[in-house]
């Protein structure tokens, strides 16, 4: 379980994330809302790139935010990126073999670990292709490898559809969804593609202008009025 | 997936296939037994050079290429490294052997690259390089203060009494004519190649290939980068300070010899060569020393026309092949061996499908 306490971030005058307050369970959880409701300045914060003013974040009863953010990979914490990060000049295994030794994964299975977590995505057949040698939905899958291998608590995915077309958001929703129960982590994803959310997470929590506006079974929350006219917008009399 | 793939973990051995171990041999026993037949004395003296300088090209290739560190300062740890050597040979009482000198040359240059590299921690690009040339002109500036030690007392270890302006560490016993030291030259030279190989192919190659696409892409995969941009600086330093040692046995050294603008000379033929290649660091080598020598002597130019010719070749360099040269040296190589049967065609790769990479974002929620 991850429980975020009171978490603010400034940036000068603008507050991307205001007194901010979530529990989560292991699973895959959504985290939604418009661009710039503070969704990825979230995500930066558990990583490590942002340092909040004020705030605590306790997952799995260990303080997230006292580590440093090399030490925060090794405790379990994995990140994919909107514009995605794998390696170009490196192979899809050195690229997840990279994760796994700076996370602190056995040595002994490290080549079992790297070969299941590619085969997992289902690019086995890829192992010593280039990363740049790739197409984007299977450098998608390089990211999720590179999140899933070794022991991974906390994963989080921002927007790991982004600009992938159906047919391969189908097949990146079932690895999604196998995650936990591959890895025990807990997931967050976060994602405008109201499909790809409905598939994969069983609970979803709404941001807008930095604050929790709803948060619940997914079904629920997409339905909720708030969270419509937080995305669509308020009829306003003119 | 399929039977016959390749699931090794990368290393060394994985990256020493039968192509580059034949190249390997070939060049070293050209390097070796061929160049020494041949050339005259002058140009044993020049190829000397280019060994050694090939060391100096090779560490700023692996900040350059492998980390994207851009480090103008490479010069001046060549100096630094003659200076160890030279200090702890007089502290020594002159009873150090020569590889155990060069050993602990490259550990004392590694920490001084470790302290010059501490900006990086904080600056990139422009502003690290511009910081880094600040520091080569301090080492320059100490260097013309202190000079090089010559037996005398203290830190400095410099007597002014027995000043001669040029100064040497006695080469190895079993080395001491010029064309033995050149070939021990070379075999030094093999070992720092094969010492950077080693890093390129291990945990920090990977470390540093991930700094060089963006620093969140070192953080998120757990990479430490404070240790291993302060490990490019100092393998780079202590592979220089080698090249600084071997160059103080070799030809002796002066103050003046090590001047700050060669840095940005250097960097431009790092570039020229092919930053990407550890071939490219013997290249850059070649255009650093050997070219000058080939526009003066056989071609009877004026060497200051090599700061246009080296102005001309980044520039196409950046235009046209950004892997440099050896690049285009490689390219060339295959074409030869595919003419001559000796290479098979390449296949022609798999192409990633462009209608996924430009495929329109579907059912997204505008923002």
């Amino acid at each position: 379980m991850i429980s975020i306490s009171s978490l603010t971030v400034r940036f000068g005058g603008v507050v991307p994330i205001d007194d901010l307050n979530l529990t989560l369970d292991v699973g895959v959880n959504g985290l939604i809302g418009p661009n710039g409701a503070g969704k990825t300045t979230f995500f930066n914060v558990l990583t490590g790139f942002v340092k909040p003013v004020q705030g605590t974040v306790t997952a799995f009863g260990d303080d997230l935010l006292a580590m440093p953010h090399f030490r925060r990979i090794r405790w379990g914490l994995r990140r994919t990126f909107q514009t995605e990060q794998a390696v170009a000049e490196l192979t899809v295994l050195e690229n997840v073999l990279t994760v796994l030794e700076h996370s602190g994964g056995a040595k002994s299975s490290r080549r079992r670990d790297v070969v299941d977590a590619v085969e997992f995505v289902g690019l086995g057949d890829s192992l010593q292709r280039p990363v740049g040698a790739l197409g984007a939905a299977e450098r998608r899958l390089v990211e999720v490898a590179r999140a899933v291998v070794g022991s991974p608590r906390l994963v989080l995915l921002d927007e790991p559809a982004a600009g992938l077309p159906d047919e391969e958001t189908a097949a990146l929703a079932q690895v999604i969804k196998e995650i936990p129960a591959r890895t025990g982590a807990l997931t967050i994803l976060v994602d405008h593609d109201m499909a790809l959310v409905n598939e994969t997470c069983a609970h979803v929590a709404v941001l807008d202008f930095g604050h929790i506006i709803a948060s619940g079974p997914t079904a629920d929350v997409l339905n909720d009025a708030r969270v419509m006219a937080a995305y669509l917008g308020e009829d306003i009399d003119v | 997936m399929s039977q016959t793939a390749d699931v090794r973990l990368p290393s060394l051995l994985t990256a020493a296939t039968p192509q580059r171990m034949i190249a390997l041999v070939v060049v070293l026993a050209i390097a070796l037994f061929g160049i020494p037949a041949i050339l005259s004395t002058f140009w044993m003296k020049i190829m000397f050079e280019m060994a050694a300088y090939s060391l100096v090209t090779l560490g700023l290739g692996l900040l350059v290429g492998r980390v994207g560190i851009y480090s103008l300062c490479q010069i001046p740890l060549v100096a630094a490294g003659a200076w160890f050597s030279l200090r702890v040979h007089f502290l020594f009482d002159e009873s150090v052997p020569f590889p155990i000198l060069l050993l602990i040359t490259g550990v004392l240059t590694g920490v001084l690259g470790i302290i010059i590299g501490l900006p990086a921690l904080r600056l990139s690009g422009l502003y690290l390089a511009l910081v880094t040339l600040m520091a080569a002109g301090a080492i320059t500036l100490l260097l013309v203060s202190v000079k090089f030690p010559n037996g005398g007392g203290g830190f400095w270890g410099f007597d002014t009494r027995s000043a001669s302006g040029f100064n040497s560490v006695p080469r190895p016993g079993i080395a001491t004519g010029d064309i033995a030291f050149y070939r021990y030259t070379v075999v030094v030279v093999a070992l720092m190649f094969l010492l950077a190989a080693w890093h390129i192919a291990g945990k920090p190659g990977r470390a540093w290939a991930s700094l060089r696409q963006a620093e969140v892409t070192a953080i998120s995969a757990g990479v430490n980068t404070t240790l291993y941009k302060l490990w490019a600086f100092a393998l780079s330093a202590a592979i220089a300070g080698v090249a600084g040692g071997i160059i103080a046995a070799g030809n002796g050294v002066t103050t003046n010899q090590f001047p700050v603008e060669q840095s940005i000379l250097l960097l431009a033929v790092v570039l020229l060569g092919g930053a990407y290649s550890l071939w490219g660091a013997i290249v850059a080598a070649f255009f650093l020393r050997v070219f000058p020598q080939l526009l003066d002597k056989q071609l009877g130019l004026p060497v200051e026309l090599l700061t246009v010719l080296f102005g001309v070749g980044v520039l196409f360099t950046l235009m046209l092949q950004p892997k440099g040269v050896v690049q285009d040296l490689t390219n060339l190589g295959r074409l030869i061996g595919v003419k001559t049967g000796m290479i098979k065609p390449p296949v022609a790769p798999v192409v990633a499908s462009a209608a996924v990479e430009t495929a329109p974002v579907a059912e997204q929620v505008p923002s």
